[in-house]
C-alpha cells in the first residue's frame, strides 16, 4: 500500500531523465523551503519557481504611485505587509512612511471600512495587489462600500490572473516538464479552468496544497504522469478545490472587473492577464497615471537575471549576482527585493551544506 | 495636571514635583532619595558585568506585561545571561508631551514593583520631556557581578552539547501584534524574570556554556549568533520546537514563523551532555520554565557555521538569521 | 499569493461572520455560498474563500489510494 514513506523513497531514488517542475506560486516556493522538500527528493528532479509572486511581478512604478499618493495631504495608503518594504524606483512604502507619507499596514482589506467611516474627510487608498486568491477580499470590500455608501475608499489595483501568465510562460519556457499549480488560486478558479492550458502546453499539471504531504504527492503525481506520457490536470487538493471553483466569486469578478493587458515585471505585457475595475465602478478606482510598464526579461540582463528566475529558466543560485552582489540588504532585482520572491526565499533558507557535519 | 507638558522637563518646580510625586513615590530607596548627581555604591571583589537596553514597545500595556516590567526584566535578564548577579539598576525616562499622567504613573509603579520583586534598586534616574504624541520610552542600565565559577558566553558552545530552550516561542510578539491588529485571543506576553532559573543552574554547579535570552530576531537569530561565535554547527528538530497552539494559529493567519518572533521570558541554555537531564529538570521546576525542552545538539564544523533543522519525514532545511522585519504576509 | 488558514465558523450572517483559528477570533467576510456555524473553512486576507470538505489526514489517505493506481 502506498504511503508517504514509500513516495519519498521513490522520489529520492528516481532514476529517470532529469525533470524540471515549476512550482508557480510564491507560497509554494516558501513552503518547499520551510518544509525541507528538496532534501526528500532526487537532485534529478529540479523544482523551479514561477511568476506567482504578486509583489515580484508588480512594476516598480506601482510602488512609486502608491508612495506619491501617500504623500498627498488627505490621503492614506493601506498595504499588505508583503509590499511594505519593497522599493520601487524610489523609496518603499515603509521608507515613505518614515518621511511623513501616510501609510498603514493591514491584514485584511476589510480593515479600511472602519477607518473610512471614522475619518470621512480622508481618502483611503488600498494598494490592491494579488492574484485570484485575493479577489474575494476585494469583492467583499466593494460590496460593503456599495452597501454602506462609503465614498472615501479607492483601490489602486495591480490584479493579475495566473492562467494567461502560465500560457505565456509555456511558450517562452518550453522545457518545463510539469506544473505544481497554486492550491488556493485553484480554490477560486476550479480544476476545470486548467484543462485547456494542459492541452495547449502538452504538460502535466497537479493542483497542490501546502503541507509536506500535499507537495510530495503533487511531485509524485507529476513524475508518474511524465513517465506515463500523460498531460492531465490532477486535483490533489479536493478538500477545497472543486471542478468549477468558487462560482460566487467568479460572478462577482465578472461584475466588478474586466480583463485587460497588464505589465509583468520581468515578463513584459501579457494580454488579458490583468483585472481592472469596470467603468461603472470608477468611483472606487484610484486614478493614477504611470508609465506603461514594459520591463521584460531583457531589461534585467545587465544588472540581474530576475527575468530568467521568474520564467523558471534558472534557479536563484545560478544567477551570478546571487549572494555576491545581490543580497536582501543590497537587492538588484524584484526577486530579492521582495523577501517573498524566489531569490529572497532561497537566500534565507537554502545554503549548500558545509563540510564537517 | 493630567498630561505631561514641556514644563515638566524644564528642571524647575514642575519637574521637581513630577519627580517627587511619581518617580520617588514608586522607586524610593536610600540612593535615589539623596537626589545627588550620581550614586555612590559599594564595590565588588568580583568582575563586574554591565548592560543597557532601551524599551520602546507600543502599546505600553499589553496582555501579560507592560513597559515598566519589561524595562526591569529585560535588563536584569541580560545580566543573568552572562552569569551575572544583578546589583544595581538605573532608569532614564523620555516622555513625549501629551503623555497621560495616569499612564506614566502606572508604568513607573509597575517598574518599581518589578524591581522590588527581583530584589534590585534603581539607584539613579533621569527624566526628559520632548515634543511628540504622548509616547513613553525607558532606558535601563544594569550592573552585576560575576560571582559564579562558570565561564559563560556565545563563544562557549562545544560539539556534543545539548541545546535547551526554556519554553514555547513567540508569545510576546504575538501578544503585541494581536493588540495592534485587533485579533482577539488569550495570548499573553511571556514577560518574565529568568534569574531564579539561571541562579539555580549556576549554584548547582552545572557546566553551563551558553545562556542567551530569545528576544528580537527570535530563536533562529540567537542560534545563528551562537553557531558563528562558537564556530560550530547547531542542529535542531522541528517537531521538538515548542509553540503554543494559539500562537501557532496566530502565526498561520499572518504567515509568521515562530522561530523569528520576539520573546521576553525565554532563554536558550547550552550545556554538555552530562548535565542535560539535570539542567532540564531544574528549569522545568519553575513556572516560567515548565515548557522547557531539549530541541537540538551542537556539532563540529570545519567551515561555515550553520543552524540546520530536521523536518518531517527526515527532511532538512537551513535556518538563517532574520532578514527584514518578519512582517505579516498574504503571499 | 496563497497564505490561507483553516478556521471553524462561530457565527455568520450571509455576508460576514466570526471564525476561530485555534483560539484566535477573527471577524471575516464570507465569499462563498452555504457557510454555517460549525463548518471548517479556508480564510485568506480576512475572507472565507471556501468550505473545507475533508480533514487533511483523510484527504491524504484518499489521495494515496488514488495515486496507487497511477
Amino acid at each position: 500500500m502506498l504511503n508517504i514513506e514509500r513516495i519519498i523513497a521513490e522520489l529520492k531514488n528516481y532514476q529517470g531523465s532529469p525533470l524540471k517542475l515549476m512550482e508557480v506560486c510564491g507560497t509554494h516556493t516558501s513552503a518547499i523551503m520551510q518544509l525541507g522538500i528538496r532534501s526528500l527528493i532526487s537532485p534529478k528532479i529540479t523544482l523551479v519557481s514561477g511568476p506567482g509572486c504578486p509583489v515580484c511581478v508588480t512594476p516598480a512604478a506601482f510602488i512609486d504611485a502608491a508612495v506619491a499618493i501617500a504623500c498627498e495631504p488627505g490621503y492614506t495608503v493601506l498595504s499588505f505587509g508583503d509590499m511594505f518594504k519593497v522599493p520601487g524606483n524610489g523609496p518603499s512604502l515603509s521608507e515613505g512612511k518614515g518621511e511623513g507619507a501616510s501609510v498603514e499596514m493591514i491584514y485584511s482589506p476589510r480593515e479600511v471600512l472602519v477607518k473610512a467611516e471614522q475619518e470621512s474627510d480622508k481618502v483611503f487608498v488600498v494598494a490592491a495587489v494579488g492574484f485570484e486568491t485575493t479577489l474575494p477580499a476585494y469583492c467583499d470590500l466593494l460590496q460593503e462600500l456599495e452597501q454602506r455608501e462609503i465614498r472615501n475608499v479607492r483601490l489602486l489595483t495591480s490584479l493579475r490572473q495566473i492562467i494567461p501568465a502560465l500560457s505565456w510562460l509555456g511558450t517562452h519556457s518550453p522545457d518545463i516538464d510539469g506544473y505544481i499549480l497554486p492550491g488556493h488560486v485553484s480554490v477560486i478558479l476550479g480544476e476545470d479552468a486548467y484543462k485547456s492550458l494542459a492541452q495547449e502546453l502538452k504538460t502535466p499539471m497537479a493542483i497542490a496544497g501546502f503541507s509536506t504531504e500535499h507537495i510530495l504527492l503533487a511531485i509524485y503525481d507529476l513524475v508518474k504522469q511524465v513517465q506515463n506520457k500523460k498531460n492531465q490536470v490532477h486535483n490533489l487538493y479536493p478538500s477545497v478545490v472543486s471542478r468549477t471553483g468558487n462560482t460566487l466569486i467568479q460572478e462577482q469578478m465578472e461584475q466588478y472587473f474586466q480583463k485587460g493587458q497588464i505589465g509583468w515585471r520581468g515578463l513584459g505585457l501579457i494580454e488579458d492577464s490583468g483585472l481592472f475595475l469596470r467603468d461603472e465602478y470608477t468611483q472606487f478606482s484610484m486614478p493614477y497615471d504611470w508609465p506603461e510598464p514594459n520591463e521584460t526579461a531583457e531589461d534585467f540582463k545587465d544588472s540581474c537575471l530576475c527575468g530568467e528566475v521568474l520564467l523558471g529558466r534558472i534557479s536563484p543560485p545560478e544567477c551570478p549576482s546571487f549572494r555576491k552582489h545581490c543580497t536582501p540588504s543590497m537587492p538588484k532585482g524584484p526577486c530579492m527585493i521582495s523577501l517573498e520572491g524566489a531569490c529572497g526565499i532561497w537566500y534565507r533558507f537554502h545554503r549548500e551544506k558545509k563540510e564537517g557535519q | 495636571m493630567n498630561r505631561i507638558t514641556m514644563a515638566h522637563g524644564s528642571g524647575g518646580a514642575v519637574t521637581q514635583e513630577l519627580i517627587r510625586t511619581v518617580f520617588q513615590k514608586h522607586l524610593a530607596n536610600k540612593y535615589l532619595n539623596k537626589m545627588d548627581d550620581a550614586a555612590v555604591l559599594t564595590g565588588s571583589s568580583y568582575p563586574l558585568v554591565m548592560t543597557t537596553d532601551s524599551f520602546v514597545v507600543t502599546p505600553l500595556f499589553f496582555p501579560g506585561g507592560d513597559i515598566g516590567k519589561l524595562a526591569v526584566f529585560g535588563t536584569v535578564n541580560d545580566l543573568w545571561m552572562m552569569g551575572g548577579q544583578p546589583l544595581y539598576l538605573t532608569a532614564a525616562f523620555i516622555l513625549e508631551e501629551g503623555l497621560s499622567m495616569k499612564t506614566l504613573e502606572e508604568a513607573v509603579s509597575s517598574l518599581g514593583q518589578a524591581a522590588r520583586d527581583v530584589g534590585i534598586q534603581v539607584v539613579a534616574g533621569d527624566t526628559k520631556v520632548v515634543e511628540g504624541k504622548g509616547g513613553l520610552y525607558i532606558n535601563t542600565t544594569g550592573l552585576g557581578q560575576l560571582c559564579y565559577s562558570q565561564v559563560i558566553g556565545s563563544a562557549q558552545a562545544k560539539p556534543g552539547d545539548s541545546v535547551i530552550v526554556s519554553g514555547p516561542l513567540g508569545n510576546h510578539h504575538a501578544s503585541i501584534l494581536s493588540s495592534r491588529l485587533g485579533i482577539k485571543n488569550y495570548i499573553q506576553s511571556d514577560c518574565a524574570y529568568l534569574g531564579d532559573m539561571v541562579k539555580g543552574l549556576l549554584e548547582a554547579g552545572l557546566e553551563v556554556h551558553v545562556l542567551r535570552d530569545v528576544t528580537r530576531g527570535g530563536l533562529a537569530t540567537v542560534l545563528n549568533e551562537i553557531a558563528k561565535s562558537s564556530r560550530v554547527n547547531i542542529q535542531v528538530s522541528e517537531e521538538l520546537i515548542p509553540v503554543d497552539p494559539e500562537v501557532l494559529g496566530f502565526c498561520e493567519i499572518l504567515g509568521l514563523d515562530p522561530l523569528y518572533m520576539a520573546n521576553e521570558g525565554k532563554f536558550v541554555c547550552i550545556v554538555p551532555e552530562k548535565d542535560t537531564a539535570k539542567a532540564l529538570s531544574m528549569i522545568k521546576q519553575h513556572a516560567h520554565g515548565a515548557g522547557a525542552v531539549v530541541l537540538g545538539k551542537v556539532f563540529n564544523s570545519l567551515q561555515g557555521h550553520q543552524v540546520t533543522c530536521q523536518t518531517k519525514y527526515g527532511g532538512e532545511k537551513i535556518i538563517d538569521i532574520l532578514y527584514g522585519e518578519g512582517l505579516p504576509r498574504i503571499c | 499569493m496563497c497564505v490561507a488558514v483553516s478556521a471553524r465558523v462561530i457565527e455568520t450572517d450571509e455576508r460576514a461572520g466570526k471564525v476561530d483559528v485555534r483560539g484566535n477570533i477573527l471577524n471575516v467576510g464570507i465569499a462563498v455560498r452555504n457557510v454555517k456555524p460549525g463548518d471548517y473553512v479556508l480564510i485568506h486576507a480576512g475572507c472565507v474563500i471556501e468550505v473545507i470538505k475533508k480533514e487533511q489526514a483523510e484527504e491524504i489517505a484518499d489521495l494515496l489510494r488514488e495515486l496507487e493506481d497511477l
